[in-house]
């Protein structure tokens, strides 16, 4: 081992974020002490799951250069999706009133209905950003209004309530009694897309797309076919991410996951996927979600105005994606 | 020799770390006449012009214009000073108007209040007249991505007249003109000699020199060879002077390891752009290295990419090992196990912030996978051993490819095609900016995959290593092949008249001189 002299500057600038963001984490645990109470790291690892599982949908988008925009409105007509498939026998409120009475095994159809139809719809990004070439941030901002609208015109904006326990259960029950089931589905979600990333060629190939396209082709790398298959695993995180999320809130509605899109992206950039495309890592990923969820939590801890917490959140992703590009420039 | 010269540029030097681009060069351009400046590709040319329109700063030299010294400090300061330059490569707005792509950055304005607002009609106007002025009756208004490139250029040249230019600098300006806009090219030149501007044109076409030129100043490796008036010196002897250089013992000894099995067999071969490629046949033996020869445009890089899935062909076939190959794209290619080193590294071939193993297996993780899985001791060992084998300087294989010198950042290139194991393997300038020795290392792997029956296409534009290190060569000149020779018979003087040889397919053919083959 070489002795590594630490640079103080290089230090900061890759680690700026996480740095404030701890320092403000202590600082709340001081000014309120139950910041730091069990029941409050509980609530913050399940706000984490769910918007872990989509983050890392949207980073593969990124590691290729790409973005995806319809992140947000893919998790909530997911959400609606599966609450109308879902709810209890004699609720008044029923969206499908001669819906039989499925045994559990529905959950899990359902489950698999929410990721298909996702799916189509990443399969139609990837479609338009390979084939078609329309930049990413464009073609996956019109995918945006269409599941919106899409969304809409299924739900007739009625929202959605009265869900059957099996469903609910799937948010809010443990394993063994202690362990959630959400956070063990992050876990294993995390797991399978570390995996993917690091050990398959689908990973190495993603990894190359963002770092030099036309390198990545010319090494015989299929580049239309691996983003294709980006977006559509992005969309079928997102749906699995919708699915749960409707779950815990017990409800949902057409402004389920607005703006989730903008949060996973910056949750991303914080963890160190560079926006310039090739780096990024699954941890990295997990680390910012939660400090992104940290932020939000302290803010809300300190009682800071809602209003000024969107304020707050917005500085953070541009700090940090600045931070990010002035790595980039620092190697030139 | 009181002789009045419109510029003088008298011992210019310009050093690079570790290059001396420019060595005491001299030029001097009297008023109304036409100046070639030749040269093989590298000569120096456009780092001369970069020096004189301040975008690089000399180190050493003086520059005069009609006989005042002056100091140029940026291009927009040489327009001031009466000159101007057409680009090679134009870089206009083509989705704006011609009047505004001449007026870009001195738009003439008038003012409302503390307003400015742009004055739409003189511009117009202004623009209208200039472009008679060269007689072009092109509509002002019009936008400029509806010209032709010729049209493009003549639209450049107005805007140069209209800037009052004194000297006009023309970059290869015929390379993408049809005949007809070359003609209507060298009237405007013509025409504005008779008016006194000088100007300099740079070009390898040996007939348009004849055509157009008055004086001739000739560079070689950054040196300055010599001035002639173009009626006093042969083609043969221009050629002479722009190639004549020994060659140095910087070439691994090679030996013959071809034989007479054809792994590579192309019929035909037609590029979709007329300009490009057209009508290219050849064979490539196993273990021979093909060199391919030509100037800068010859469209070799082109052919090869063709060959390789990179670009589409309107014609043509294909034989790799004995059997018809479709090549749509280079997944396909390295599939028929041909693999392709291009010539553009950071913009085609490194990953560069991706690591020097993931740089190397990129190409052949296809081959080390179970069940969807990578072999990760397997790719460990095959990275290992190329970096080993390569002799490639870096502290481990984690380090990211961009930390490494130019050369090794090639070496992990080559790596990657190692690994992958194509029988054919095409290499495009694969020497380019690199430094000596490990050119030569580069020389010797090549040498090392031919005796293993391997075969080789070079691409270079260097000729002292296209004849240190082929067995045969192909020239190429204006898409077309024009000549072949064996390796034992090749001279650079032989090769350079291949490599000008315009015009060869065309029934009209305006060069007054033959050129000798």
């Amino acid at each position: 081992m070489t002795a590594k002299k630490i640079n103080l500057k290089d230090f900061l600038i890759n680690n700026g974020i996480i740095v404030v963001l701890v320092l403000l984490a202590i600082f709340t645990a001081i000014k309120q002490p139950s910041f730091g109470s069990f029941d409050n790291l509980k609530n913050i690892a399940l706000n984490v799951a769910p918007r872990f599982i989509i983050a890392c949908g949207v980073s593969g988008c990124l590691i290729t250069r790409g973005t995806d925009l319809s992140a947000g409105r893919i998790v909530g007509l997911s959400a609606c999706l599966a609450g109308t498939l879902l709810q209890k026998p004699g609720y008044s409120g029923k969206f499908f009133p001669n819906l039989p009475d499925f045994g559990i095994w529905w959950v899990f159809v359902v489950l698999l209905i929410c990721i298909l139809v996702a799916s189509l719809f990443g399969l139609i990004n990837g479609l338009v950003v390979s084939y078609l070439q329309v930049p990413a941030f464009i073609g996956t901002l019109g995918m945006q209004l269409i599941v919106y609208g899409a969304c809409l015109v299924y739900t007739n904006a009625t929202p959605i309530g009265g869900y059957r326990p099996a469903y609910t259960e799937v948010a809010k029950g443990r394993l063994f009694g202690f362990m959630p089931y959400l956070f063990l589905i992050a876990l294993a979600v995390g797991l399978v897309i570390w995996f993917v990333y690091n050990k398959t060629p689908h990973g190495k190939y993603m990894y190359a797309i963002g770092g030099n396209e036309q390198a990545a082709e010319v090494s015989g790398v299929n580049t239309k076919k691996t983003k294709i298959i980006i977006y559509v695993t992005a969309a079928a995180l997102y749906a699995l991410g919708g699915f749960l999320v409707g779950a815990k809130s017990g409800g949902s509605s057409v402004n389920m996951g607005m703006g989730w899109e903008l949060e996973a992206i910056a949750a991303c950039t914080i963890g160190g996927v560079s926006v310039n495309g090739g780096i990024g890592k699954v941890s990295g990923v997990l680390i910012g979600v939660l400090v992104f969820e940290i932020l939000k939590t302290c803010l809300q801890y300190l009682g800071v105005n809602t209003n000024y917490q969107y304020i707050a959140q917005g500085i953070v992703i541009v700090v940090a994606i600045a931070l990010d590009i002035r790595k980039y420039i620092a190697k030139k | 020799m009181a002789e009045n010269y419109r510029l003088e540029m008298v011992g210019i030097s310009k050093s690079f770390p570790g290059v001396k681009a420019l060595d005491k060069i001299n030029l001097k351009v009297r008023p109304g006449t036409v100046h070639a400046l030749m040269g093989e590709n590298g000569a120096g040319k456009s780092t001369l012009m970069k020096c004189l329109f301040g975008i690089y700063k000399m180190d050493e030299g003086e520059v005069l214009i009609d006989g005042a010294k002056v100091s140029i400090a940026n291009p927009d300061d040489a327009l001031h000073k009466g000159l101007a330059m057409v680009h090679q490569e134009l870089q206009p707005v083509p989705a704006r108007s011609i009047a505004e792509n001449m007026y870009l950055g001195r738009f003439p304005i008038f003012k409302i209040g503390p307003l400015k607002v742009i004055d739409h009609k003189t511009m117009n106007a202004e623009a209208e007249k200039w472009l008679k002025d060269v007689k072009m009756t092109f509509n002002p208004k019009a936008k400029l991505g509806t010209l032709s490139i010729g049209q493009m250029q003549s639209v450049e040249i107005a805007k140069a007249v209209s800037q009052n230019a004194k000297l006009v600098i023309l970059d290869e300006p015929t390379s993408s003109l049809t005949d007809n806009e070359v003609e209507a090219l060298f009237r405007i030149i013509r025409d504005l000699k008779s008016r006194g501007v000088s100007m300099i044109y740079i070009s390898h076409k040996m007939a348009e020199i004849r055509q157009i030129a008055d004086d001739i100043t000739i560079m070689r490796d950054g040196t300055y060879v010599g001035s002639w008036e173009v009626a006093d010196i042969s083609d043969e002897e221009i050629v002479k002077q722009m190639v004549g250089r020994e060659l140095g013992n910087v070439y691994p000894p090679k030996d013959d390891y071809r034989t007479e099995e054809t792994v590579l067999k192309v019929s035909h071969l037609s590029s979709i752009h007329e300009r490009s490629f057209q009508d290219c046949s050849f064979e490539l033996k196993k273990g021979e290295i093909l060199g391919f020869g030509g100037l800068v445009g010859a469209q070799r890089t082109e052919l090869m990419e063709a060959i390789f899935g990179m670009r589409n062909i309107s014609g043509g076939e294909v034989e790799v090992l004995g059997k018809k190959v479709e090549i749509k794209c280079p997944k396909d290619a390295i599939g028929d196990s041909v693999g392709m080193i291009t010539e553009d590294r950071r913009g085609n071939g490194i990953f560069g912030c991706l690591s020097i193993a993931d740089n190397t297996a990129i190409a052949s993780y296809r081959n080390y996978t179970t069940a969807g899985v990578i072999q990760r001791k397997k790719v460990a060992s095959v990275v290992k051993d190329s970096i080993a084998k390569l002799s490639i300087k870096t502290p481990n294989d984690r380090t990211q490819i961009q930390s490494l010198s130019g050369g090794n950042q090639q070496k992990v290139i080559i790596a990657r095609w190692l690994a992958s194991n194509p029988e054919i393997l095409i290499m495009d300038e694969p020497t380019r900016g690199i430094d000596v020795g490990a050119k030569y290392e580069i020389y010797q792997i090549m040498i090392d995959l031919v005796k293993q029956g391997k075969s080789i296409i070079m691409i270079s534009s260097e000729m002292p290593e296209l004849i240190g290190m082929s067995n045969r060569i192909i020239v190429m000149c204006g898409g077309r092949i024009t000549g072949e020779v064996e390796d034992s018979e090749a001279t650079q003087e032989k090769i350079m008249a291949f490599a000008t040889k315009f015009d060869i397919n065309k029934t009209e053919n305006n060069s007054k001189q033959e050129v000798k083959s």
